[in-house]
């Protein structure tokens, strides 16, 4: 039976590896029938951010990766609505995540989920697995 | 219970390579199976055969690697994170054309999957740092 994983992205996408090495995890993760999903609280909501640009740290810009996701049959992406609002943000600030759903046509749903504080914790509850980054 | 563990940050610099030391002897202690412990972002520095800890503290690599000859712990270090970071074995270091090798015996590298596969084996996966 497949276990419920979620991996809880906490740090910015720079300044540490932990943002890019998550990434890396739920993309091998991808391959393993599981339950994924994904959470983004804290300073890991500036992950999903649009338009990055990191031409001036001399570094890779792996936000694209994020819209491929969907590809990889993760479908559920949790933001953390009081961490957005802390941080000025709102959901229009970050990449609109899609998945497609073969179920229905291949009809393009949104990934994102987003939930209050509160309710996260309900959903981190629910897991069997959490990889915390 | 059957425990996994994953270690996310380096020695010494970090208490959570320590703590991951102690939780796995107080574990063993009560009886618990310890699946696998992955060594993952830093945490794959504590591999390193070549550290030279001063002698008046502690030696975290050879705490591991004793504690895997007494109870044949399955210590993983990620092949991904270790290749960036300079930790390699003889193998690696021969299909690389690296002139040096520094994984302590004891410990094996291997893929990511190992640590997804540990979520699933082991009743409970336990995070260090990070």
């Amino acid at each position: 039976m497949a276990k419920k994983f979620m991996y809880v992205n906490r740090k910015p996408p720079y300044g540490t590896i932990y943002a890019l090495e998550s990434l890396e995890v739920v993309l091998i993760g991808a391959a393993f029938d599981q339950d994924v999903s994904l959470a983004f609280i804290g300073d890991g909501v500036y992950q999903l951010t649009k338009g990055q640009d990191t031409k001036a740290i001399g570094q890779k810009n792996f936000s694209p990766v994020y819209s491929a996701l969907g590809d990889y049959e993760v479908t559920k992406i949790y933001i953390e609505k009081e961490s957005l609002e802390e941080r000025g943000l709102t959901l229009d600030d970050l990449q609109h995540l899609v998945w497609e759903d073969e179920d229905d046509d291949w009809a393009e749903k949104d990934s994102i989920r987003l939930v209050s504080r509160a309710e996260l914790a309900d959903v981190l509850d629910d897991q069997d697995v959490l990889l915390s980054f | 219970m059957k425990i996994a563990l994953q270690i996310n940050e380096g020695p010494y610099q970090h208490q959570a390579a320590d703590s991951a030391i102690q939780f796995t002897k107080a574990a063993l202690a009560k009886g618990h199976e310890i699946f696998r412990v992955f060594f993952y972002h830093d945490g794959v520095n504590n591999a390193t055969r070549l550290a030279i800890p001063p002698q008046d503290d502690r030696n975290i690599t050879a705490e591991w690697v004793a504690l895997q000859k007494e109870h044949n712990l399955d210590l993983v270090v990620c092949i991904a994170a270790a290749q960036r970071r300079g930790l390699i074995d003889e193998d690696e270091m021969n299909r690389q054309g690296k002139d040096a090798n520094n994984i302590s015996e004891g410990f094996r590298i291997s893929g990511l999957g190992q640590l997804i596969e540990a979520g699933i084996e082991a009743d409970r996966l336990v995070v260090f740092g990070a």
